[in-house]
Order: C-alpha cells, then structure tokens, then sequence
C-alpha cells in the first residue's frame, strides 16, 4: 500500500544521523520530526532564526515572539539559540547543517528542483529553498509521486521555474525511495506492497530498476 | 547621545512620497506594527518597501497595501496575502521575489560597506537573470548587489535612549540587518529604559545602527499560525 505523508515522513526520519543538524521544509517534512530513531540525537534548525526548535507548545503557552519558518507557534529545547536572519543563513550557505528535508512540485533526474511558482497561477516566492538548495550536503525531497492531475512529478527535465540545478540526492515519495546519480534515478526501495510496474508507470523520469527492489522497513 | 523621540508621528518624520523604506519582522513576527500604523494614518504613496514577507490583508504591510501605498516590494515569501496576489497578478504592484538568505546578506551587506557579494542561491534559476556567474571552489555563484533604504523601521523588545536594542526569541529576524542598512533607522521598542538600564554583554543592535527610538503604544503581536498540542 502507498504510505501517507506520515509514512513518508519516518521512511525519510530513517535517515538522519546522530548529531546532525537539520533543516525541515513546512508540509511533509516537518513531520520529520516525529519520528527521529531511538539513540539519535539531532537539532532542527528554522531559518527564522533558532537552532533546537522543540514541540508546538501546549494550549495557552504560544509566545508570539516565538514561531518556525512556517509561522507556527513553537518551543525550545535546552540548549536552543536564537539569531538573526543573516547569521541563520550563514550557517545554511556554509555548510553547517548537514540535512535539508523540503517539498517539490517537480524533480528531475539530473537533480533539478522546482517549488515556488506556477507561472500565472500561483507565485508565493522562494524563501529560503534558494539558498537551502545551493549549498546544502544533503537534500530530501519529501514529496508524492504525482500531483493532483495524476501527472508524474518524477520528471526528465522539470517544466516550472526552478528553485536550484542538479542538487537534489534523494526523493521519497508515497511509492518509493529514488536516488539521483549520474543524471538518472535509481529505484532503492519500494512502499510495502507497491509493485515496481506501478513505480514505474508513475515515473516519466529515466528509472534504473535493479533486479531485486526491497520494501521499506517501516 | 539620546535618540528618544515621544511617539511614532515624531519618529516617522521625513518619510515622504516614494521613498525607500525597509521593515523588519519575519511573518507578523517582530514587526513594528506602531510604525506600520502611523505610516497608514500619514498616507505617504508610491513606497518601495524592502520586508521578507508583505503581512496578511488586514495586519502588517499587508495595511499599507490595502490603501495602495505600496509601489514596489522586495521580499522572499508573500505566500499569505491575497490583496497582495491581486495588485501583482494585475500588474498594480511591482514584485521583485529574492531568496530569503540573499535578502538577508544584501541588507546586512549594505549595512557594512559591502556593495556586491557572489552566493551559490539562484544560480541557474530566474533569480540569476542579468547577474553575473562567477566560479569559486568549481561552483557557481551569482553577483548580489547591497540594498540600503532612505529609512529601517525596526522592531526591539527592549531599548535604551542611546538606541541599544536587544530582541527577542525569534522576532529578530531582519531587524538588524536592516537597522545597519538605513539612512535613518527608527526602532520601535517594547520598553525603552534610561541609558545604563541594559547590560552592554547582551546588546543585539548597538545603538550606533538607530537614529530615533520609541516605547510602542502598544503591540498586538497577532499570531498567524496558532499550533498548539493538547496537555
């Protein structure tokens, strides 16, 4: 069966490392959160401004002066920071987050990635994906297979504007586990009980399919 | 040297027609909606309003667009302002959308004497138009210009009467980057204390950065995404 958003949020969780520090996208991956293995310790950065983000806060607690890049009310953890923009962006384009979780309206096989506008229809601008995409080490895209239009969102060349070129390593989506190398995806895993025929029928991207493709272990 | 000034109408003195004007905040966080007010009850037009975001329809810039004050914005996310996607997609207002990271270090860099700096975000996307593509580290960069304003309006927690300022939690943000980057920034703060009042170890903005300052009347501090668990 396909996973929903909070399948595909702890298959990507699966893949952080203890002492990382991470950059979750609004939607599916700050669902991320959830789900982070037993023995892993990671700190989740919102470019906002505050390092050691924690949960939304209980009913009557929201402080105003303390939200996500998402706008939502939030709290801290022990040894949290706060910062301005400029410093939360330093440690994005140099490098000092090791892990980018974000959401796409397209991928295409030579890792390029588009998510902030439709041109004519919808222009909401980039925030800080622009700058997440070109400089992070790691970047999942969390997103579905395909959009409400039943149109594939796993693509040879993406058709919308871009957010950043060749950048993307890794997409999880409700059906699959793709990596992009050498300007292919390569099919990793499979959702429990999604047939390799269907993955591939829903991806109009080049799709290099081993001969034996495991479940994921969720 | 004081720099106090007894409300927003003194503060906000010389803003007129067509001028260049950045504001802090982040969303509806730490904006200075006491300033945002008096702009509207001034009436001042053709604005080029430098903020990552645009407010929502009834709070925030999303005030000065309501009365078509604004001519022009520079932002990173607009996401949540239909006024705003009415005045763009009618060609009303003029948008210039750049990376949140960019915005960030182009205020900062005007600020600092910087006039241009190359960054990795853009590159290869509609943002690097025009721009100049430079390699460093077998990477791709693109030219980013500094933004100054005629006037920063910024939003404090807590200031002093020499124009120290101190934020806090996350409604930081711009604010200080954009107090570097004015001609004339104006802080609007929470409480404002005598000179002496705020230890100098935990001073945010130092006072050099702020021309006028201001104790808000009072602050709202709307929230726009209220999420909270159960207990």
């Amino acid at each position: 069966m396909a996973l929903d958003k909070n399948g595909i949020a702890k298959r990507i969780a699966q893949e952080l490392k203890d002492g990382w520090y991470v950059n979750l996208g609004i939607g599916i991956p700050t669902l991320v959160a959830n789900y982070i293995p037993e023995g892993i310790e990671v700190e989740f950065q919102s470019e906002n401004g505050i390092l050691g983000m924690g949960p939304f806060p209980f009913d009557g607690e929201e402080d105003p002066d303390l939200i996500n890049a998402g706008k939502q009310t939030i709290t801290v953890r022990n040894g949290a920071s706060f910062f301005d923009s400029a410093t939360s962006f330093a440690m994005i384009r140099g490098q000092h987050v090791q892990l980018t979780v974000l959401g796409a309206m397209e991928v295409s096989q030579n890792g390029d990635i588009a998510n902030w506008k439709i041109p004519g229809k919808m222009v909401k601008g980039m925030g800080g994906a622009m700058d997440l995409v070109a400089s992070a080490e790691n970047i999942i895209v969390a997103m579905m297979h395909s959009n409400k239009a039943g149109e594939s969102k796993i693509l040879k060349n993406c058709t919308l504007p871009l957010t950043g070129v060749g950048c993307v390593k890794k997409v999880v989506t409700e059906l699959a586990v793709l990596e992009i190398n050498e300007g292919k995806f390569h099919l990793l895993e499979r959702a429990p009980g999604v047939s390799v025929e269907e993955i591939i029928s829903k991806t109009e991207g080049e799709l290099i399919v081993p001969n034996f493709v495991p479940e994921m272990q969720i | 040297m004081n720099k106090v000034v007894n409300n927003p109408k003194t503060a906000l003195e010389g803003i007129q027609d067509g001028m260049t004007l950045m504001v802090g905040g982040f969303g509806l966080c730490g904006i200075p909606e006491n300033s945002i007010a008096q702009l509207v009850k001034m009436g001042v037009k053709n604005l080029t309003c430098i903020s990552n975001n645009a407010g929502v329809d009834d709070f925030g810039l999303g005030l000065l667009l309501q009365g078509k004050q604004v001519r022009k914005m520079i932002s990173s996310y607009v996401g949540e302002n239909d006024e705003f996607e009415r005045q763009m997609l009618s060609g009303e207002l003029e948008v210039d959308l750049i990376p949140q990271g960019s915005l960030a270090e182009r205020c900062r860099a005007g600020g600092a004497g910087i006039p241009a700096f190359f960054t990795p975000a853009g590159y290869g996307t509609e943002v690097a138009q025009g721009k100049e593509v430079r390699i460093f580290n077998g990477k791709p960069h693109i030219l980013e210009s500094a933004l100054t304003a005629d006037f920063a309006i910024v939003k404090a927690w807590k200031g002093d009467t020499e124009g120290n300022l101190i934020y806090k939690a996350t409604a930081r943000n711009f604010n200080p980057m954009m107090a570097m980057a004015g001609k004339i920034t104006i802080a609007e703060v929470e409480e404002l204390v005598p000179a002496g009042t705020l230890d100098p170890n935990q001073i945010h903005t130092p006072g050099i950065f702020v021309q006028r300052i201001f104790q808000g009347e009072k602050f709202e501090k709307r929230i726009e995404q209220r999420t909270v668990r159960s207990k």
